[in-house]
């Protein structure tokens, strides 16, 4: 068994269907008379609605319904709450918005949906969805955190002023002035997270069926978390019980975070099957999901680090300003939330003073993407710690040791409250450091330097929490003896059915290849929270080894009858049950056929051999690291290369490296993407999407990234029993400040250091040349 | 009416002249292994060859393709490049999600049908139009060579 077991590359067995074109998305599925659905969505990012004439499109050909906002309230529709608000000690609190599923009055933001249209074909639908004469009143918008907290600023909700949805704090405002007071040295950065986009390359899809008969709907959509679609569809939009709705989510393609909530497409391809009495589908187009998706980041935050002499961090002090968008929609709570929770990092700091206020805008709802808030609170601590090295004169990997928790100060808690229990983080940024040659350094920089190029580094560290909520796992033989695992996660991309199998068929010493693997079906499955917030491995992983562990104990009593043995005399070793001593044994698989025996077993076994466990990310787990990126600048263009990108993290048990190290390169291409390339950027005036498409939205692609370095070195959880830490959201948090911080060391030679996201070769080539225009400006003036 | 040759079938489709070819393999032929991901030649999902040539299947009128030869993902497994290609696929565990990876392997095994022994700089050059948001171009570029060499091994 062993060599497949637990931390064994395993090859994945879901990958060849995806070689061959046999994956089966949404939008791969065709349901017989199916008719197709176009959305109406906003063009402006404010406007009143003063009146949808559909005349004109219902009566195009093939139409065979326009629903619009006020059919949704006259059918008795609801809308889409947030999934949760902050708690204060008096009960939830700020302020709460229902996003209707079609908007009836006022649009605010680009993409908000105005009406449906579907039609015997998609052309149709298409041609119709331009006839709905929708009399919009555009008013002015508001696009900027900033203008939108300003005092003057109008508010987005008129129950709302100061357009603030909520405020969260953290530290110890008294304590923490007092510490500045008294610092040698104090460092300030004034950062942009600029907004960025999901973008999974499968856009998302969702077809509905409704049965009148036995009024039960189906649909297929592209979700992260299916019983959590069923849940909002059925409790907040068509208040109905949950078991009349049946989610499938097939094959999904990326998710990020994004298809981790329901939409409001998910909610209208249902309700127009049971109007049209079809099913209905509708697969969003590229440009749609620029404007209509989730957005993610978009936060402008002012930190402050108090500093002793010799570099030990007193205190620290940020107020951040994160968007929430038009609505307070899905989990944008979390990524506020973490956004100044992880600001400390893995350094102590003494005392710090953090607040956050949640905007709202007018554009497009924000919510969790990869990483979700821990980029953010990273990103300032570690532009921080390399602006006071620099400011100070200490060596910024000597600053990183002399404030990294130390090994014997675990358990630790933070002044944010977060209890560390293991790592050993100046050991993790010494193995990353020599395993980036940090100290080969220089021969590299003249070499770039006798080609015209400026070469820089940097070191980030990172720690981050994996983990939430709880989760359900089951095992189930049939009455052949096969086994299954009947998932409450989601794999879109993180070989679930590969590492469940894994670690299972170590357990009960079954080949993984004959584990058979369910996922992604409200009536497969009976419940379960999805995936996202790199929870899966922690809680799947743990609650898979409590039901393997019922499974034993469930089977050695009818072992022990069928072996004519007492219980107390039955080993388990490799998949089977011996007679302690003796040769004499019985396959597990065996035992579970005799499970279904229809005579002969006392009442007492029941019907069938069957496990539940579950596991609960309460304490979660706290996966750690450190990066080291070498960037290469021509400074005639500001073009960055990636020329050396180290990578060690601690994930505590690795389960598969393979697929670990996978998840850790998505991690990266996402936060490089954010770092050096992707921007979702709106004009300040009118508050349209400029950043509409691929053309204007630069994704990193195969030349932006170099080969990754990257190795794990874990030191095994000690809050659950699998050791297990969370790997999904790594890659993406440490890698914007390592590469911005690289940037601004190429650069701090010729006068730069700062430079925002994403550092564009524009961008990075206006920074050198102002900082040259800086220079001969200063001499003239000597 | 327009006549194609669709892994190595003449077929007989109904889609007006201008229909993109992505939306006749999918829509009228059925065959869903060809993805969609922006419809406007800027990320890949749609790639298949062209008489072995990788184009864009999105922005690729059907009237364009008439008299041509259309490869697909369906067929790769029974070209000897292709499948080489998605040996290493395996062997590398390079899909995550897998929905760029009709498209990428349509790429990588037109790289390696002409060039055998491919460079990081041809690798990235090729492949530069095929976006992977699940960011497995570290796999995929290890894969290729992996390829490269599996093929160069058999002669
Ligand atoms: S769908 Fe054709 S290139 Fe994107
Ligand atoms: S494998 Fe998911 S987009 Fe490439």
């Amino acid at each position: 068994m062993a060599r497949h077991g637990i931390g064994q590359p395993l090859r994945r067995v879901e990958d060849a269907r995806f070689l061959t074109g046999q994956g089966r998305y949404v939008a791969d599925i065709d349901l017989p008379g199916q008719a197709h659905a176009v959305v109406v969505y906003s063009p402006y990012p404010h406007a009143l609605i003063r009146s949808i004439d559909c005349a004109a499109a219902r009566a195009a050909p093939g139409v065979l319904c326009v629903l619009t906002g006020a059919d949704a309230l006259a059918a008795g529709l609801g809308g889409m709450p947030p999934l949760f608000m902050p708690h204060g000690p008096a009960g939830p609190h700020g302020y709460r918005t229902l996003r209707p599923i079609l908007v009836a009055d006022r649009v605010r933001c680009i993409g908000d949906r105005v009406a449906l249209v579907v039609a015997r074909t998609l052309d149709e639908a298409r041609d119709a969805a331009e006839r709905v004469a929708v009399d919009y009143e555009p008013l002015p918008a508001i696009v900027d955190l900033e203008a939108s907290v300003a005092p003057q600023a109008e508010p987005i909700w008129p129950e709302c002023p100061g357009n603030v949805a909520f405020e969260l704090r953290h530290g110890d405002p008294a304590a923490t002035a007092a510490a500045f007071a008294g610092a040698a040295h104090v460092v300030r950065l004034r950062l942009r997270n600029n907004r960025l986009t999901a973008a999974p390359i499968e856009p998302r899809a969702a077809l509905a069926r409704h049965d009148a008969s036995s009024d039960q709907y189906t649909l297929y959509c592209t979700s992260q978390n299916p019983h959590g679609v069923r849940t909002m569809m059925c409790d907040s939009v068509f208040h109905m019980a949950q078991s009349s709705l049946r989610v499938i989510a097939p094959d999904v393609g990326g998710g990020f975070g994004l298809k981790s909530n329901p939409h409001p497409e998910d909610a209208l391809v249902l309700w127009a099957a049971r109007v049209c009495g079809c099913p209905v589908k509708w697969v969003g187009t590229r440009s749609e999901a620029f404007a209509a998706d989730n957005h993610a980041r978009d936060q402008v935050v002012w930190g402050e680090l108090a500093l002793a002499e010799d570099g030990r961090i007193l205190a620290l002090r940020a107020d951040a300003l994160g968007s929430v968008g038009a609505y307070v929609f899905s989990a944008v709570v979390a990524p506020i939330e973490f956004s100044i929770g992880l600001i400390p990092g893995f350094y102590q700091v003494g005392t710090v003073d953090l607040r956050t206020r949640a905007v709202f805008t007018h554009s497009s709802t924000l919510s969790s993407y990869r990483g979700a808030g821990r980029p953010e609170a990273n990103y300032l601590m570690e532009r921080l710690l390399d602006q006071a090295a620099h400011e100070m004169g200490i060596d910024r990997v000597q600053l990183r040791l002399r404030n990294a928790i130390p090994v014997g100060a675990l358990p630790y808690r933070t002044a944010t409250g977060m209890v560390y229990d293991s790592g050993d983080f100046a050991g993790i940024i010494k193995a990353c450091l020599s395993a980036a040659d940090w100290d080969g350094f220089s021969e590299r920089e003249q070499a770039s330097r006798s080609r015209g190029y400026l070469r820089g580094r940097a070191v980030a560290g990172y720690i981050e929490q994996g983990g939430r909520f709880n989760e359900r796992m089951e095992l189930r033989f049939d009455p052949s003896g096969g086994l299954v695992i009947v998932s409450g996660t989601h794999s879109h991309g993180q070989g679930h059915a590969t590492t469940y199998a894994q670690m299972v068929g170590d357990w009960l010493g079954i080949a993984p290849e004959r584990i058979g693997f369910i996922q992604g079906d409200t009536d497969q499955v009976a419940f379960g929270r999805g995936t996202f917030a790199a929870r899966s491995s922690l809680l799947a992983g743990n609650a898979l080894r409590m039901a393997a562990d019922a499974i034993i104990e469930r089977a050695r009593p009818l072992a022990a009858r069928l072996l004519e043995t007492a219980t107390a005399d039955l080993e388990f070793v490799d998949g089977a049950f011996v007679v302690a001593g003796t040769d004499r044994a019985m396959a597990l698989t065996e035992v579970a056929r005799a499970f279904y025996r229809p005579l002969g077993l006392p009442a007492e076994f029941g019907i069938g051999l069957e496990a539940q466990g579950n596991w609960s990310a309460d304490p979660p787990n706290y996966p750690n690291g450190c990066h080291v990126c070498e960037v290469e600048i021509d400074p005639a263009t500001g073009a960055v290369r990636i020329d050396r990108y180290t990578v060690v993290d601690d994930v505590g048990t690795v389960i598969n490296p393979l697929i670990c190290a996978g998840q850790v390169h998505g991690g990266l291409g996402q936060g490089l993407g954010q770092a050096l390339l992707e921007d979702i950027v709106h004009d300040p005036e009118s508050g349209q999407l400029l950043s509409g498409s691929f053309a204007d939205y630069a994704m990193p692609r195969a030349d932006d990234l170099s080969s990754f370095d990257v190795r794990f070195l874990g030191t095994p959880c000690h809050t659950n029993p699998l050791g297990i830490k969370g790997v999904g959201e790594a890659g993406a948090v440490a890698s914007p400040p390592a590469l911005i911080n690289a940037i601004i060391d190429a650069l701090r030679g010729q006068g730069v250091d700062h430079i925002d996201m994403p550092a564009s070769a524009a961008r990075v080539w206006r920074a050198l040349q102002n900082a040259a225009a800086e220079h001969i400006g200063a001499g003239s003036h000597t | 009416m327009t006549t194609i040759t669709v892994n190595g079938k003449a077929v007989t489709v109904t889609a007006t002249p201008d229909t993109p070819v992505l939306w006749v393999l999918r829509d009228e032929l059925g065959m869903t292994g060809t993805k969609f991901g922006c419809g406007m030649a800027l990320c890949g999902a749609c790639t298949v060859h062209l008489n072995g040539e990788p184009v864009r299947s999105c922005s690729l009128p059907v009237s364009a393709a008439a008299g041509h030869k259309i490869t697909t993902i369906e067929a790769m497994s029974v070209t000897p490049v292709g499948s080489a290609v998605q040996a290493s696929w395996l062997a590398l565990d390079v899909p995550q999600c897998g929905y760029c990876q009709s498209g990428q392997i349509m790429s990588a095994s037109a790289l390696l049908a002409k060039n055998r022994t491919p460079s990081d700089g041809d690798i990235d050059q090729a492949m530069a139009g095929n976006i992977c948001r699940c960011g497995t171009y570290n796999q995929i570029r290890a894969a290729i060579k992996d390829a490269a060499a599996s093929m160069s091994g058999r002669g």
